[in-house]
């Protein structure tokens, strides 16, 4: 992988756990020891403690321990921290070695294995020499074991092992090899992670202890080194706050190295390492602002230690690395439940990773161009490779291959650094940048895609289409830059737009794709583009040979190799012979011809030419001529008539900035008179048959994606009006509005129909309707037919309550239909009149839509006229009626506008009688003007034998009527009212007052009232009358009295009225007790609630009369 | 001092930009276009608390490793974007407020002229000479 040079190490990456060797298991012959292996292995996890365990054979060497040291006085460290260091403690110096031996406490051989027990113990001693690892030995028994202190045999066999090996009784187990491996196991291994940690420690107590011998000149990369390694022990020992503490120390005394061109990689090195271990600490004990404060920190302190300006690519690509790694991390944290913001998420880091990933690529090429120059005069790579290390890597960290160890301030070797140097260079040249900047790229677009970040996303992709070009992977680059286009467009970002789809056009032009070249070149052209007039001039020449099919000249700053090839593939295409028609779809474009068509007007009648106009304007710096201009409609077969062509006289060309007016008309079919036409699309031929045709489309009336948006800009305008009135020659081109539909109509009738009638119609009358039809057409109006009655698509009870008829001589039957369609009128010469009559009858009240459709066929054009009519009705009033002795009251009302002739009424009674012997009506010969009333009033009873409790229909009022104005033999009209159906109740108690007309203030009013007990039982009455305001008065006001049945009591009471006008007069209230469901409100009906009270009369010589 | 000022519409295309003239306009284009994803999440965000009682003043939008981007919106949801090399600490919050603040009061007064069409880019050379005093003077 290239840039592995600068990848973090595995080892530093991964969470560091206790390393535990596991020795003399078996785990390929014998099936025990497997399965205890696979239980340590199985999983494992995060619940079980982190522990990595290693089968070793019981001989293996582990690393060899250097003596140790005694003095630090003459020894000079040679570097910060060794690379092999890590993984040393990671995976081969254990902190415990566990020795598994198959042994039972009653094995008849006890001797002989304890001893031999002893020996293996003896050779893991002896290759651990001079570490502090433990050893530990677990036996392997068959047997379960009894509970501790019972088997005397098993504790003094216990005590005798550990004597002979040398072990404390805490290092000794026992594994019984029984059902409950897996407990046991991770019994096993809690005590082996606490021998663990007691190892760690005493390492760390070890680091620590060199301290006191180091000094402050000659020894400063070894309080890094021990910083780190105590912080590298704490993770082993799980105590992460510790070890963030001294990662956080180490990390400050890095800092404080003299930093010169030498070693600035090694100090930047081990920062970045120690810093991703402090970030990896600080998101794990999830205190992310930490992290982030910390590599802010990083960030701030690392920018400017460049190093070696030479190499100073390796710089940026550290740097890249750095927030790579950071924004990994993130990742990470938010996989584990941390949540991101918009504005803080690891996109931005990824962000900057390949910024400064860019910024490598930039400075290599810079650098390495000098390299190429070098080279081509001098060897090619040097030898021998002082890149080189005989395979055995770097000792430590961050140093140069060719001089390891060096800590002096100058190279030792001129010569030597110089091959290093040019051998990283050259090395540095074969890096794929462009990769790693798009790998980069996609993993921020990730990120910002789910922060909401849509239009950082879209730059991203930007960037990463102006890598894959440069990557000269053009087709991916084109696939990225024309999906990010159009949200540049939409959101008229011109300047962004631009630079995009020129870096699109160079793809394009080195791809050799006619289309999207072809596109693109529009587009740029266009009033969108901000490109200057003279790049302008170029791309449009350039189109111009693309359509007469040439090869267009090279676009600025491609590369020379590329352009080469660029230059064979368009000669390839240009020799291939068809697929020289290409229809391009511009409606989502801004291209450098605008079009705006129009109908003249949004109807048409079929007897006109439908005119229509087309618009075009070119943006672009030259003139541009164009083979054929075609607009499509919906009904295909006009097509032919909107067609304008280069005819071979007269060039049609658009000059730059002037809009050019297209006119064209047809003749519309009788079919389509209803129909819409509509504009399906606009078609502009470029280029000709010698060369290459492309089409330019617009869908509907043309416009594109800007139109909508300056249409709107130029109605807001206010400059706009003041134009209107200077009626300047030329169009203002933006606020042209398009008009992509007409509507055929038909011919204008030359014919007048005209209603005559008086409305409103009355129900049940022969409503008369005269219909006048008057030709105007100059030619005979032949078959004249007349549609009339009611409109259909109304109330459907209005079909069955509406009769039309013809014959208006008799009223006519339920038969008649509402509706007479097509009665034929003959023939209507020139000027003649035609005279005819309906009749309508309408049964029921309400508005009625009448239809008066003439149809007539003059020169095969057909015709027709709707006039609309409303028809009323008078509406009859009815009162509710009581039992005793009631009035019939019938108010007429007429609510015609016409005045009304009444003839005679008559009621037709059915349950009840009337009082009078005989019922005469006192309505005869009545003639009633609008709004006039005419009352008749009957009095009747109801029989006392009829069922109590029950309603009873009353009967029926008959009245007979005609309109005034209609001739005596016309004939009546029968109107029949049922009258309200009444309730019948029996009441035990009659009472009514004799009272006169009126009051007057301050005078006597003597009421009296009789109380009739109309049942066979004496009746008890409670009587009382209650104060009121308006009237003094005398007589009982609480009594309480006796009526025998049919008999008859009368009570007198002397009212003296206080005030004058309509008054209230004093409240009767009547109970009876015998009869509790009796209320007073029903007596209430019987008595006169109110009486007038005029005022006190004056003196005749009153002043004041007189003086009136 | 800023590096790069603009207005931008309500439909969120630019009226107005100018940054310095030395550097790559097209960066700070995008720098600008950019920081509108989080102007528009500001927006709605505070939209939904208390419509009326806005803030106009966003505050840093986003910091980049060259450039603070800070973000104001009018009440007509016009927005005003300043951006600001990182390297420059002498500013501080209170005069991007203020910058801000006459920026907004030039932009009424261009608003007010009656032959200038709102939603047109803005051509004014009093708003230009505004704007140019508060850019970095590269003489």
């Amino acid at each position: 992988m290239a840039g592995s040079q600068w990848e973090l190490p595995p080892e530093l990456c991964c969470r560091p756990m206790a390393f535990v060797a596991l020795t003399g298991l078996d785990v390929v012959y014998n099936a025990v020891h497997r399965a205890i292996w696979d239980a340590f292995c199985a999983n494992r996890r995060a619940d079980r403690v982190p522990i990595s365990f290693k089968v070793l054979p019981g001989d293996h060497e582990y690393p060899k321990c250097r003596t140790k040291r005694t003095s630090y006085e003459w020894y000079i460290p040679k570097g910060i921290l060794k690379t092999g260091w890590m993984n040393k403690h990671l995976n081969l110096v254990p902190a415990l070695v566990v020795l598994f031996y198959e042994l039972d406490w009653d094995d008849p051989q006890w001797k002989e294995k304890q001893s031999e027990c002893a020996t293996k113990v003896e050779i893991v001693r002896t290759s651990l020499q001079g570490r502090n690892t433990k050893v530990a030995v677990v036996l392997i028994q068959k047997k379960t074991p009894l509970p501790p202190g019972e088997d005397l045999v098993a504790s003094e066999r216990a005590q005798a092992l550990c004597h002979s090996c040398d072990l404390s009784g805490k290092s000794l187990f026992v594994l019984p090899h029984t059902d409950h491996l897996v407990g046991y196991i991770i019994r096993l291994e809690n005590a082996f992670y606490e021998h663990a940690q007691t190892y760690y420690y005493t390492e760390i107590r070890r680091v620590k202890s060199h301290k006191e011998f180091l000094n402050k000149t000659t020894h400063q990369l070894l309080f890094v080194r021990h910083q780190f390694k105590i912080a590298f022990f704490s993770e082993l020992k799980q105590d992460t706050q510790n070890a963030l503490k001294y990662y956080r120390t180490a990390y400050s005394l890095v800092h404080e190295l003299r930093a010169h061109e030498t070693n600035m990689l090694e100090i930047k090195t081990m920062a970045g390492f120690i810093n991703y271990k402090i970030c990896r600490l600080c998101f794990q004990h999830n205190t992310p602002l930490d992290a982030i404060a910390q590599f802010r920190k990083h960030i701030d302190l690392c920018k400017k230690k460049i190093g070696s300006a030479e190499l100073a690519f390796e710089h940026s690509a550290w740097m890249s690395k750095q927030f790579q790694s950071f924004g990994e991390l993130f990742d990470e944290a938010i996989k584990l439940g941390l949540t991101a913001i918009q504005t803080q998420n690891p996109g931005f880091y990824y962000q900057q990773a390949a910024c400064y990933s860019q910024d490598r690529k930039q400075l290599a090429l810079q650098l390495c161009q000098e390299v190429s120059n070098y080279i081509t005069y001098k060897t090619h790579y040097p030898s021998p490779d002082p890149l080189d290390t005989q395979g055995a890597g770097l000792d430590f960290y961050g140093q140069r291959p060719w001089r390891q160890g060096q800590q002096s301030i100058d190279p030792p070797d001129a010569e030597k650094e110089k091959t290093g140097i040019l051998a990283l260079q050259i090395k540095e040249r074969d890096v794929p940048h462009s990769e790693l900047i798009i790998a980069l790229l996609s993993n921020a677009v990730a990120q910002f895609k789910k922060y909401k970040c849509p239009r950082m996303k879209s730059h991203l992709m930007v960037q990463m289409g102006e890598e894959y070009y440069h990557a000269k992977d053009y087709t991916k680059a084109l696939k990225l830059l024309d999906y990010v286009m159009c949200d540049y467009r939409t959101e008229r970002w011109w300047g962004l737009l631009t630079a995009i789809l020129t870096t699109a056009l160079r793809c394009a032009y080195l791809m050799a794709s006619i289309k999207d070249y072809v596109i693109y070149c529009m587009e740029l052209l266009g009033r969108a583009s901000t490109l200057k007039e003279e790049q302008k001039s170029r791309i449009e020449k350039n189109l111009i040979k693309v359509l007469t099919n040439e090869v267009p000249d090279a676009e600025p700053e491609c590369d020379p190799s590329s352009v080469s090839a660029a230059r064979s593939l368009w000669n390839d295409r240009m020799a291939l012979a068809g697929s020289n028609e290409l229809t391009i779809e511009v409606q989502d474009y801004i291209p450098f011809i605008q079009c705006k068509a129009k109908f003249q007007s949004p109807s048409f009648h079929v007897d006109q030419p439908v005119q229509l106009q087309v618009f075009l304007r070119a943006d672009c710096p030259h003139p541009v001529s164009f083979g054929k201009l075609a607009v499509s409609l919906s009904n295909q077969e006009y097509n032919q008539w909107c067609v304008a062509e280069w005819s071979g006289q007269e060039a049609m060309s658009l000059l730059p900035g002037k809009t050019t007016c297209y006119n064209f008309s047809f003749v519309a079919k009788t079919e389509d008179v209803g129909k819409k036409i509509e504009m399906t699309g606009i078609e502009v031929m470029l280029g000709g048959d010698s060369g290459r045709c492309v089409f330019v489309s617009w869908r509907g009336a043309g416009g594109d994606a800007a139109s909508a948006h300056e249409a709107l800009q130029a109605s807001r305008c206010s400059r706009r009006w003041g134009r209107n009135i200077e009626a300047r020659q030329e169009l203002d081109w933006d606020s042209l509005t398009m008009q992509h539909s007409t509507m055929i109509i038909s011919r204008v009738p030359k014919i007048s129909v005209q209603l005559s009638h008086q409305p409103p119609a009355l129900t049940n009358e022969m409503y008369c309707i005269k219909l006048t039809v008057q030709s105007q057409e100059e030619a005979m109006a032949k078959d004249v037919k007349l549609t009339a009655g009611l409109k259909p698509g109304q109330d459907a009870n209005l079909g069955q309550t509406t009769h039309v008829t013809l014959d208006g001589s008799k009223v006519c039957d339920d038969s008649a239909p509402s509706l007479l369609p097509d009665v034929p009128l003959g023939e209507l010469k020139p000027g003649e009149k035609l005279e005819k009559c309906v009749y309508v009858k309408c049964v029921s009240t309400g508005p009625r839509v009448f239809l008066f459709h003439v149809a007539y066929s003059i020169d095969t054009t057909v015709e027709g006229r709707q006039i609309m009519c409303k028809c009323h009705k008078f509406e009859p009033l009815d009162r509710v009626s009581v039992d005793i002795p009631f009035l019939l009251m019938t108010d007429i009302l007429s609510s015609s506008p016409w005045p009304l002739l009444l003839t005679s009424s008559s009621l037709q009674l059915l349950t009840v009688t009337s009082n009078t012997p005989q019922l005469q009506s006192q309505l005869q010969e009545v003639v009633l003007q609008t709004g006039e009333c005419a009352s008749e009033c009957f009095c009747l009873r109801c029989p006392p034998q009829t069922n109590i409790n029950n309603t009873v229909a009353t009967g029926q009022y008959l009245l007979s009527w005609r309109r005034n104005s209609s001739s005596p033999d016309s004939p009546l009209i029968q109107t029949i009212v049922s009258l309200p159906h009444v309730v019948l109740e029996m009441v035990p108690l009659y009472i009514h007052a004799d009272l006169p007309s009126f009051g007057r203030v301050r005078e006597s009013l003597p009421v009296r009232y009789h109380i009739e007990n109309r049942t066979a039982l004496v009746q008890e009455v409670e009587m009382a009358v209650e104060p009121s305001d308006a009237f003094m008065f005398s007589g009982l006001k609480q009594v309480r009295l006796r009526i025998l049945p049919s008999s008859e009591q009368e009570m007198l009471y002397n009212y003296y009225p206080l005030m004058a006008g309509y008054q209230t007069l004093p409240q009767l209230n009547i109970s009876l007790p015998r009869c509790p469901t009796f209320s007073t409100q029903a007596l209430k009906r019987f008595l006169p609630q109110r009486i007038f009270v005029k005022p006190q009369g004056r003196q005749l010589d009153d002043a004041s009369i007189a003086a009136a | 001092m800023a590096v790069c000022i603009a207005v931008i519409a309500k439909e969120n295309y630019p009226l107005y930009i100018r940054s310095v003239p030395t550097q790559n306009e097209l960066k700070f284009h995008y720098t600008v276009h950019t920081s509108l994803d989080v102007v528009e999440e500001k927006i709605s965000a505070v939209g939904k608390a208390l419509g009326d009682q806005r803030e106009l003043y966003l505050g840093l939008l986003y910091p980049t490793e060259d450039y603070k981007v800070y973000g104001y919106v009018t009440n007509s949801k016009v927005k005003f974007v300043i951006v600001v090399d990182s390297s420059n600490t002498s500013l501080r919050d209170n005069e991007i407020r203020s910058m801000f603040r006459k920026l907004h009061n030039s932009f009424t007064d261009v608003m007010c002229n009656p032959f200038h069409n709102p939603g047109d880019t803005i051509q004014s050379k009093a708003f230009d000479g505004i704007v140019s005093g508060m850019m970095v003077q590269t003489a």
